[in-house]
């Protein structure tokens, strides 16, 4: 742990709030993709991959405040989504439709379950934190598989999306696309005051060096939780949309691997900056969903029966691209544009 | 009746236990002498199971199909180590996770890509094929003792290796202070790829000795992994000894809980709510029993002195 603060410092916010580029960038592109999707013709495929992107935008940012900021690496954070999704579902599936009664029930509870995991987790470092988070995690995922009449295994589907206030308008795509852009917009914006406050600083001097922390009078401990209870609510917050995305549920959603795919958002946008985390999760998801087609256009010199095998089997370039971008690409993305050019 | 159930099940715990550490042993010595993370350990038991499937169908021979594929394991674990673990080292924890974690993505579907998706059945040898009667009344099938029997031989040759020879006493001077060995002259890079080899191969074993029982598929090494690292966890990283006695520990929480957990409950509940409670209950002992054990001991029960 003490390495992983000494590798990936995240910069000293100024105190000042200043215009920063990536951000705006990022919330403008998001803001104008709608018009561009209308304008491609496959309208539905780009928003439902859009939407994804914000969603899993949300969940990276989320750990990535716990992550970058506070060195905590949970390899249990897709344990929030399902408790976001399993909230939707569970309460949908008693009549319980509307999102301004499912929201608020799937934070509770995902505060709930972050302040008791946490408070356990928090007493152990290093290795044993990862591993703890992640049992927490695996313990969640074994009893959504049991949960028998909420569709154990398999999942439940939902009968449709979540009201909000009575209306169904979420039912539109457009609209569920503008509700999950103010959502990625809020969970930013208040993750951004969170970090710049005293709290954030505490957090990461806490990161630094906890000890002296602890000598100069600020009890570590609670920070840390703290940190983690608002980490797994944005996460849970994350789960509620993604259940309504996708009209499902499963204890898919937090699979261990998922949680990895969650660490490998953040670390691939760059650790410690939030908008980072957004560009890591919009990196990860759309190079999953083209790496296929990318393989296959490629590789235009082989036959076609071998270009299919190939795009089929992405995954074997997927994994080492992976293992590639953690061996050289240091920093992440963020890391790369912040890096002044050599020569 | 319940008496000889009880015993069947600790049969079946000790045979998943022994199994869980062969492949915690090596992960928790990887782990003690270099501090490294190995997500993808688990593959290296999957590995195994695909190896001794490709070769029994070759030769038409388990034993032999074993013989070949153990050597293939440890060259492989080898290889993988060359090619990727050796530049991760010097990384933190996070790197380690997420490259090993790329390393499984590739080698699930690498194994699909060769072997198909489908799963591979791997008869069990004609010798140790049956039941055999171990109690009056009771079957118990003969491949299972003989997993049990290689497993408990195992950790016999483990524990001299590591507690009577000079690799060994090496090794366990590098869990406790691998710089401290690397300072009186030790070349650490060569001790860590001789333990890396060997744990590659221990886990291959594994996933080579529950070929015939299981089916063997891409991804079944995910699973196991994350119980072995609860297994190193619980008995402290590093710990040979640790790692056996949780590795046991896990295995009959795990097999007693899933058969007991529903009638230990009816103490307490009705039948019907007893054994709806049990069936959820059951696979998440582990994970409770982690935690606790944790909360009370946060590194682990046997925690190698640093």
């Amino acid at each position: 742990m003490t390495e992983l603060a000494e590798t990936h410092a995240a910069p000293m916010p100024s105190l000042r709030p200043r215009l920063e580029i990536v951000p705006i960038l990022l919330f403008a592109a998001f803001a104008a993709a709608p018009l561009l999707a209308m304008a491609s013709g496959a309208e539905g495929y780009v928003l439902s991959l859009l939407t994804r992107v914000m969603i899993f935008g949300i969940a990276a940012m989320a750990l990535d405040l716990i992550l970058g900021y506070g060195a905590l690496v949970s390899f249990g954070h897709a344990a929030f989504l399902g408790i976001g999704g399993y909230a939707v579902g569970i309460l949908a599936s008693h009549g319980i439709e509307d999102a301004l009664v499912q929201v608020p029930v799937a934070l509770a509870a995902s505060a709930l379950f972050a302040l008791v995991t946490g408070a356990i987790s928090l007493r152990t470092k290093g290795v044993y934190f990862i591993m703890i988070t992640l049992a927490f995690g695996q313990m969640l995922y074994f009893l959504a598989t049991s949960l028998a009449a909420y569709g154990g295994d398999d999942g439940m589907t939902l009968s449709s999306r979540s009201l909000l206030a009575g209306s169904s308008i979420l039912e539109s795509d457009f609209a569920f696309y503008w509700v999950c852009l103010l959502c990625l917009l809020g969970a930013y914006a208040f993750s951004r005051s969170a970090v710049a406050s005293r709290f954030g600083r505490v957090l990461r001097g806490t990161r630094e060096n906890a000890v002296r922390m602890e000598a100069i009078g600020f009890q570590p401990f609670r920070f840390q939780l703290m940190a983690y209870v608002i980490s797994g609510m944005l996460a849970g917050l994350a789960g509620c949309l993604l259940a309504n995305q996708a009209e499902f549920v499963s204890p898919a959603f937090m699979t261990w691997q998922r949680s990895g795919e969650l660490i490998f958002m953040v670390v691939l946008g760059g650790l410690g900056s939030l908008h980072g985390a957004i560009v890591g999760a919009a990196a990860f998801l759309l190079l999953e969903e083209f790496l296929p087609e990318l393989l296959h256009g490629l590789s235009f010199f082989l036959s076609e029966e071998a270009r299919a095998h190939l795009a089929e089997n992405w995954k074997m370039v997927f994994g080492p691209l992976l293992i590639l971008i953690v061996l050289f690409a240091r920093g992440g993305i963020m890391g790369l544009l912040r890096r002044p050019r050599h020569g | 009746m319940n008496a000889t159930l009880l015993f069947v099940q600790a049969l079946n715990g000790l045979q998943f236990g022994l199994i869980l550490f062969l492949i915690a042993a090596g992960l928790t010595l990887v782990f003690g002498v270099m501090d490294f993370i190995n997500l993808a350990h688990g593959v290296q038991y999957m590995v195994g199971a695909y190896l001794v499937a490709a070769f029994s169908a070759w030769t038409g021979s388990f034993g032999w199909a074993l013989l070949l594929a153990l050597p293939s394991a440890l060259a492989f674990g080898l290889l993988l180590e060359v090619l990727v673990f050796r530049h991760l080292y010097d990384r933190d924890h996070l790197d380690q996770v997420l490259a090993t974690f790329g390393v499984i993505l590739f080698l699930n579907q690498g194994v699909k890509f060769v072997w198909g998706a489908a799963p591979l059945s791997v008869p069990v040898p004609e010798l140790l094929s049956g039941s055999i009667e171990i109690a009056s009344g009771l079957l118990y099938p003969v491949y299972r003792l003989a997993i049990i029997a290689a497993g408990l031989v195992v950790a016999a040759l483990l524990y001299a290796l590591v507690n009577h020879t000079r690799v060994g006493m090496l090794v366990r001077a590098g869990a406790s202070n691998a710089a401290m060995v690397s300072a009186l002259g030790v070349n650490i890079q060569r001790l860590f790829m001789i333990v890396f080899g060997f744990g590659a191969m221990l886990a291959g074993f594994a996933g080579a000795m529950v070929a015939p029982i299981l089916s063997v598929e891409p991804g079944m090494g995910d699973n196991i992994l994350i119980l072995a690292f609860v297994v190193i966890v619980i008995g402290g990283i590093g710990s040979i000894r640790g790692a056996f006695l949780a590795a046991l520990l896990i295995g009959l929480v795990d097999t007693v809980g899933r058969s007991f957990a529903p009638n230990l409950l009816r103490l307490v509940l009705d039948p019907a709510a007893a054994s709806q409670t049990g069936r959820a209950i059951a696979p998440m002992l582990i994970y409770i029993f982690m935690a606790a054990v944790l909360f009370f001991r946060p590194s682990g029960l046997f925690p190698v002195k640093r």
